[in-house]
């Protein structure tokens, strides 16, 4: 499938904007994951995976996607509401009572495009390979895809996933790891060292790809076209999206402190005016 | 006193193999788990019979637990298979938000539940299970007494939509329920008719209950015996009404006596109608090594403890 690269960037520079103004209006959430995987998501939902936005929770047929790494709701919500699965003037209720989008993902609201609770984090890998058997026993050969925090690799399930996808040889999914080498407490290396995590996925048998610029949309493209071309060869297939966090918003870059935290008016009014209004604020 | 009697003594466990093959017949769309216990949870049948639709999972409960959750993403009902300790405690938070918080149609079935484990001791004997699944919103939590009703009960959660416990355990106990019984999910069953006390039991101290029963007789007392093998939903009206009739209760339970099937009855008599109560269960400790019968007797769960619970609960009317 050819990319219009100029197209993906205009609604990912829309989400950006989207994240930005949920978390001020609840001035609560957390914009620094979302921001950086802002590309990842818009290519996913935009470019790569094959989805109904008249949503089923079964999705026969379909692509899956799980976010295990639930605290990046901002990004999910927003780029779900950007490809049709629930009105965009719900983005207004984030975090806020009586709405169906939670502080962390949940199927409890019946949001459409939500198919697992996630936010204790760890829990993710498990459920998206639990969707691929069913998948497989369905003879059903679309996709799952997952994200996963590269914080959250510090999880001990995580490992424990990791080790059974490759020896059942789960080769419709798709991972991909947020590798932004930051966590709430500071930097992944500072906080408890990932290593190699390139080495450590392929010593559990999974095919690894990386994608250098995670936030460089023709890179998660192809990336992503290449993740989806290794399928069906008898391994999972885990990418390492290297992503900025905060990307886009040039005081929230640089560091783990927007991990978790909201702009104020005048923080927010500084982000907008460096990211540009491209298909209309919610 | 109506008479009990049995030709067999079975474990529970092995109701739940029976019922598990006769479900993968049943609905092509049951499949199971296993976190390396097959043999302890009789799961051979349905593997032999249904390769395809089985998963072991190695020893790792949460990644068993995370997998179930998803297999019901496409429709199928999964049976996740290992002992009490494992299938609760070690994973709470995984059944936490990935089943009960996200409404996912898993069955957790658990064997080798408390004391009658016997001699692996107290690191295997969980006595808190019931406590933590029931208090998980939307959780249905299931204890039932012999083979034949371990076996109906796990025919019945496949046409029950939502997130269950079922509970059993790892001895061979008297198989006195029968064999073509219909089991339905929050109904108690009654067992005897009596007026003196309501004696209200779960799982194995059901039979340690009718035993009780008709040592009571002997003694001039009256019970009335109800099997409560669904903890949640309680059937509240069951006790409501026969516990209007007696006037007091005893509640006998394999379990915790903080936060199991004890605390569920006194919840609704405290509302509904205030009655004295003793407990027979475990006084808030951990077990230890031993043979079943043993730790019952020491643990205070065997039918004499039953017997002076109830001479007890009467003398307080």
């Amino acid at each position: 499938m050819s990319a219009d690269i100029n197209k993906l960037e205009q609604v990912a520079s829309q989400v950006r904007r989207d994240i930005v103004r949920m978390v001020h209006a609840c001035q609560s959430g957390h914009p620094g994951g979302s921001l950086g995987c802002t590309d990842y998501f818009v290519a996913l939902y935009f470019h790569a995976m094959k989805h109904d936005p008249s949503f089923n929770m079964d999705g026969v047929g379909e692509d899956l996607f799980f976010l295990s790494n639930g605290h990046i709701s901002p990004v999910f919500y927003s780029t779900l509401a950007r490809a049709g699965y629930f009105p965009i003037s719900e983005l207004a209720t984030f975090r806020k009572i009586n709405s169906r989008l939670q502080g962390h993902p949940t199927t409890h609201e019946h949001l459409p495009g939500i198919r697992v609770a996630s936010g204790s984090l760890g829990q993710g890998l498990s459920v998206a390979i639990g969707a691929a058997q069913a998948k497989k026993l369905n003879k059903d050969n679309s996709l799952v895809y997952v994200l996963m925090g590269d914080g959250e690799l510090q999880e001990g399930q995580v490992w424990e996933a990791a080790m059974y996808a490759p020896h059942n040889k789960m080769d419709n999914i798709i991972a991909a790891v947020d590798y932004n080498n930051a966590q709430i407490d500071g930097s992944t290396e500072d906080v408890l060292s990932l290593g190699n995590l390139r080495a450590k996925w392929e010593a559990f048998g999974w095919d690894v790809l990386e994608v250098a610029q995670g936030n460089d949309m023709a890179q998660v493209i192809a990336g992503l076209d290449e993740a989806k071309s290794r399928t069906g060869k008898g391994k999972p297939v885990i990418i390492l999206l290297h992503t900025e966090m905060g990307k886009g918003v040039d005081f929230m870059m640089g560091s783990h402190k927007w991990h978790g935290v909201a702009p104020n008016d005048e923080q927010l009014e500084t982000a907008l005016n460096q990211i540009p209004r491209t298909i209309g604020d919610y | 006193m109506k008479k009990y009697t049995y030709t067999e003594s079975k474990d529970t466990r092995s109701g739940f193999g029976a019922g598990l093959l006769e479900a993968g017949k049943q609905n092509e769309n049951v499949v199971a788990l296993c976190a390396d216990l097959i043999g302890s949870l009789k799961m051979n049948d349905f593997i032999k019979a249904y390769p395809e639709r089985f998963f072991q999972i190695g020893i790792a409960e949460a990644n068993m637990m995370g997998i179930a959750a998803g297999l019901t993403i496409g429709g199928k009902i999964p049976f996740t298979g290992t002992f009490a300790n494992f299938s609760t405690g070690r994973v709470y938070d995984q059944i936490r938000q990935s089943i009960a918080y996200s409404g996912k149609n898993v069955k957790i079935c658990a064997s080798h539940a408390g004391l009658t484990l016997g001699e692996d001791g107290a690191t295997h004997q969980i006595l808190e299970d019931i406590g933590l699944m029931k208090m998980l919103p939307g959780m249905t939590v299931i204890n039932p007494c012999d083979f034949n009703q371990t076996k109906a009960a796990t025919l019945a959660l496949v046409n029950h939509e939502g997130p269950a416990y079922l509970r059993f355990g790892r001895p061979v106990v008297p198989n006195f329920t029968p064999a073509d019984q219909t089991f339905e999910i929050g109904k108690a069953v009654m067992l005897n008719e009596g007026t003196d006390v309501t004696i209200i039991a779960t799982g194995h101290l059901v039979w340690e209950a009718i035993q009780a029963g008709e040592e009571l007789e002997k003694l001039g007392i009256s019970a009335e015996i109800i099997n409560i093998h669904t903890i949640k939903p309680l059937d509240d009206d069951a006790i409501l009404k026969s516990v209007t009739k007696t006037g007091c209760v005893v509640t006998a339970e394999e379990h915790n006596r903080l936060g199991g099937l004890g605390d569920s009855v006194a919840q609704l008599l405290a509302q509904r109608l205030p009655t004295p109560q003793e407990y027979v269960a475990v006084n808030d400790s951990f077990g230890e090594s031993g043979t079943p019968a043993q730790l019952m007797e020491k643990y205070g769960l065997d039918a004499a403890h039953i017997v002076n619970a109830v001479r007890k609960v009467i003398s307080r009317k």
